[in-house]
Parts: structure tokens; C-alpha cells; sequence
């Protein structure tokens, strides 16, 4: 499916997203609470059936975060771009680690990099730094006097 | 090939093998729990070579931070640093000359090849076969010199700049390449005569460390490991890049998902790259190895995400622009990081024993999965 017809077929699954443009591939934001509906049918839908994650990440602009799914299609090759803002105070966002596995580890990454809580994750823990790690590093606003690379 | 036994509470038990074990090929900390001989579950505990290579990008120009990706998968820094050039170039929207596109390609397959070589021996040595160590290292100690003469440096090449390459090639370069080659093929014949055919390393390998197509999937596994569950996922064929698009070459796909289609699909795969070298490295056209770009560049604002086969599988670089000379976000997706995840499922329900094996296979590269 092309761009065009990814978006068409898009449009009747929530009535709340928003489409950014330009970018290689379609990005669709949602709001938070809606998200994990809307992968759940992204996955299990014949036609579009996104069955593979390939980058989760998290992106901080300073006012609120983002939360970025690369998904595609291994049978259609088709690729998307899910986006979700949350809040910088209190981020929460439901797991999508049982639509797609891998996604346990790397929302461990985002939770210790980022702060965002991963509701009805199995084990939401540290998973690079030590468990007694202090702050969120991947955050603009993280200062660490010792160890921080700066020009 | 996959059972969970039953267990009483008594028996269960848990043992730490790493940080520092030979057969993690690094700093990897794997927490197992055991009931006997057999893994119920295994937890990696990582981070003990982390740098934050994402944050450090962030304060590093478009220029810099290729070098710091040689880093990341060392024994695949030539691919590391063409997945970074790659991505800017499409932010800047160059054109690469083709001469400098034929020798990003040359490069990769010469770099595939020497990161085969280095898990091929340490693998064979895994499971307890010393010598293969020795040939291994004697091919990979050539393609080594090949890199050093053009690149000047062995491991982290740092060659790539975005719209081309950093310095033509050596006078020398294609003579031996092609001299390298010739002797190559007989090698890999070689290979199969010392290990592939050998009966006891078959029974070590056959049945241990079974992925199923649907696992491999969900947990968004990439490269050799994937291809070996039947999973047709090679970057190459599927979004070719450079000159991948005009060679022939076959991607590799087992399907039965154990530790030894995995072996297969790597040596194949050396077998495909110096088809693809082969092909190439007579035919390097005349012209610029450079493309004009500005002193600093600027990527316009936006978002850009290019991915690349390394010899571990599909890294993804994914730059968010905020107009400047330093990328505002950079995430680098690491073929290692969704690979690792996975060896629960491929060891779980096995002897303790077997883990060996199919680590070995799954060819992880700690400072990768770290960064």
C-alpha cells in the first residue's frame, strides 16, 4: 500500500488522528489513551497487518514527549509511523509488549532513559543503568557535572 | 526441541554467568534460572559498556558523530558509519557519485566477511574446536590489511563521509581484493570440510535454540537470525541502498528456526559476499569519490530514518532535525538489542549446556546492544 492509501484506509479507525506532513512515510499522531487500541487493529488487520516493530522510542521537546512506533508490514512492506504526546510531569502510556514482544525491552530502555511509565508492563525495571540511578539522561534538561560532553 | 518440564521448588535454583565470561564475548550479565540442568528463564542484565551514544550525538555536528557509530558494533563499523551517511545525505538530499557508491558497497561485503570470519572461529572455539580460531583470523588478518591500506585504521575505519567517501582508494586496492578473493572461495570449501560436516559439531548444534517464524517476528529479531526462522528480511533486497539495487546476489532464508540454521545462513552469506564483491570490483567507475557539500551542514527540520544490513542485521538510524548542525534526537536501532531479547524463548526448556551454542550463533556484540 502506498502513502495515499495508507492514510485512506487510516481514517476510519479513530476518529482523532492527526497526520503530519512530509517525512518519508505517513506519521499519525493519537492521543494517548487511544494508542493501544488503535496498534491492536494496526496488527491484526489482514490488510494492513503491521506485523513487525522495529524502533520504539521516545523523543523529549522540552514542553511534552512524544512517543514514536516504527512499524511495517513484513507481507505488504508498507511502513508507518505511530506518534503519541504525553505530558512531561506524569508520563503514562499503556504497554504494547503483547501485540509485539519485542517491545518489553525496549520500553524498559524509554522507561529508564525517559521516565515514561509503561501501564500493565510485566517488568517494568532498569535495564541498562544501575538501579540506584538518579534521573531521567536522555531528558534535554538532565545535567550530570561528571560525565556530560558538551561544545 | 521445546519443553518446559515440571519442577519442584526445591530444585530450582539461579546462577549468574557474566559479567565476565568467555562464551558472552563481553561484558554481558545473564541471571539464569535453573531447575537441574534444565533454563527456565534467563534475564540479561546489560549496561556495563553503556556510553550513551544517543546523548553524546546530540552535542556532536553531522560531521562528528559518524566516527563516534564506529563504536557502537565494532566488528561492523564500515556499516555503522554508511547508515549514518546515508541518513544525512537523505536529509541533505545528495547525490552520491557512483564511483563512491561502489566502494561503500566493496567496503560493506569486506566488512561482512571479516565479522563472519571473527564469529565463525570464536563460535567453533564456543563449542570447543580451537583451530578454526587460527584460520579464521588468518583471512580476516588480509581483509584487515586491504582496510588499513585504503581506510587507515583496522577496526573503526571511520571512511564514510556524507556524500562519499573520505579518500580514493588505494593504487592497490582492487588487485587485492581480487587476490583475496580468488583465494577466498576455496576457503569457504574449507570451512565446510572442518566444521560444517563435522558430525559431533552437528549434534551440538541441531535442535538447540529453536525460534519459531512467529517468535522471530514479535520479537522483531533481524539478519542472520532471523533469516534462519524463514523470515525474508534482508535490508539489501527489501530497501536496497547505493548500488545493492544492480547486483545479483541471493538472500539467504533457512527454515528450521535451530542453532545450526543460523550457522548455515552465515556461512552462505559469506559465499553471497564475495559474489557481490566479485561483481563489483572490476567494474568501479571513473569520476569523484565526493560529493560537493557544504563545511557544516544543516539538516532541514524534520525526521529521517534510513536502515542498513549490518552483519548482525538491521540498524536503523533515526534523526530528528531541528534545523541546526546537531541533530536534536538520534536513536540508533540496534540489530543486537531485539536479537538478545529473544534468547529467553530460544533458551528456555534447554540444558544449560546447549546455552553456549546458541549464544554463539546469535553473534551478539555487547558495545551494540550497550551503546
Amino acid at each position: 500500500m502506498d502513502n495515499e492509501a495508507l492514510k485512506a484506509s487510516l481514517l476510519p479507525l479513530n476518529a482523532n488522528l492527526t497526520f503530519e506532513e512530509g517525512g518519508e512515510w505517513v506519521n499519525v499522531f493519537v492521543p494517548y489513551n487511544e494508542l493501544k487500541p488503535l496498534l491492536k487493529t494496526l496488527q491484526g488487520e489482514p490488510d494492513l497487518y503491521f506485523n513487525y516493530l522495529f524502533c520504539l522510542t521516545c523523543v523529549d521537546w522540552k514542553t511534552h514527549l512524544t512517543m514514536v512506533y516504527h512499524l511495517t508490514s513484513l507481507k505488504w512492506q508498507h511502513n508507518l509511523v505511530v506518534k503519541a504526546v504525553l505530558n512531561r510531569e506524569n508520563p503514562q502510556i499503556e504497554t504494547v509488549c503483547d501485540i509485539w514482544k519485542t517491545a518489553e525491552f525496549l520500553e524498559r530502555e524509554v522507561y529508564e532513559l525517559f521516565g515514561v511509565e509503561f501501564l500493565h508492563h510485566p517488568d517494568l525495571r532498569r535495564l541498562i543503568l544501575t538501579d540506584d540511578f538518579k534521573g531521567w539522561p536522555l531528558r534535554k534538561d538532565f545535567e550530570d557535572p561528571v560525565n556530560m560532553i558538551k561544545l | 526441541m521445546h519443553q518446559v518440564l515440571s519442577s519442584t521448588p526445591e530444585g530450582i535454583f539461579t546462577i549468574n554467568v557474566g559479567p565476565q565470561h568467555p562464551a558472552t564475548h563481553g561484558v554481558l550479565h545473564l541471571v539464569i534460572t535453573l531447575n537441574g540442568e534444565t533454563i527456565l528463564k534467563i534475564e540479561p542484565h546489560l549496561g556495563y559498556i553503556h556510553r550513551s551514544i544517543e546523548k553524546m550525538c546530540e552535542s556532536l555536528t553531522y560531521r562528528q558523530f559518524i566516527y563516534v557509530t564506529s563504536r557502537m558494533d565494532y566488528l561492523s563499523a564500515h556499516i555503522n558509519n554508511h547508515a549514518c551517511a546515508l541518513c544525512v545525505e537523505k536529509g541533505l538530499q545528495v547525490e552520491v557519485p557512483m564511483r563512491a557508491q561502489y566502494i561503500r558497497v566493496i567496503m560493506d561485503e569486506l566488512t561482512r566477511l571479516a565479522s563472519h570470519e571473527l564469529w565463525w572461529g570464536a563460535m567453533a572455539m564456543d563449542v570447543g574446536a580451537f583451530t578454526p580460531f587460527f584460520y579464521a583470523f588468518r583471512e580476516r588478518e588480509t581483509i584487515n590489511e586491504i582496510m588499513e591500506e585504503t581506510c587507515g585504521a583496522r577496526l573503526t575505519m571511520n571512511y564514510m563521509v556524507p556524500g562519499g567517501v573520505m579518500a580514493d582508494i588505494h593504487p592497490q586496492f582492487q588487485q587485492k581484493v581480487k587476490q583475496f578473493i580468488a583465494g577466498y572461495k576455496n576457503k569457504i570449501a574449507e570451512y565446510n570440510e572442518l566444521v560444517t560436516g563435522n558430525v559431533i559439531f552437528q549434534n551440538r548444534m541441531k535442535g538447540v535454540g529453536y525460534l519459531s517464524t512467529e517468535d522471530a517476528i514479535s520479537y522483531g529479531c533481524s539478519g542472520p537470525v532471523a533469516r534462519a526462522s524463514g523470515v525474508a528480511c534482508d535490508v539489501r533486497k527489501r530497501y536496497p541502498y547505493d548500488v545493492y539495487a544492480q547486483v545479483q546476489f541471493d538472500e539467504i532464508i533457512e527454515t528450521t528456526g535451530d542453532s545450526f540454521a543460523r550457522y548455515l545462513v552465515r556461512i552462505r552469506e559469506m559465499e553471497q559476499s564475495v559474489r557481490i564483491i566479485e561483481q563489483l570490483i572490476d567494474n568501479i567507475p571513473e569520476g569523484d569519490y565526493q560529493a560537493k557539500t557544504k563545511a557544516v551542514l544543516k539538516l532541514p527540520k524534520g525526521e529521517f530514518y534510513q536502515r542498513v544490513e549490518t552483519a548482525r542485521g538491521e540498524l536503523g538510524v533515526y534523526i530528528v532535525s531541528e534545523g541546526g548542525t546537531t541533530p536534536y534526537r538520534i536513536k540508533f536501532r540496534s540489530p543486537g538489542f531485539s536479537n538478545l531479547s529473544a534468547l529467553n524463548e530460544m533458551a528456555k526448556g534447554g540444558k544449560i549446556g546447549d546455552l553456549v551454542a546458541t549464544m554463539g550463533t546469535l553473534d551478539l556484540v555487547i558495545p551494540d546492544i550497550d551503546r
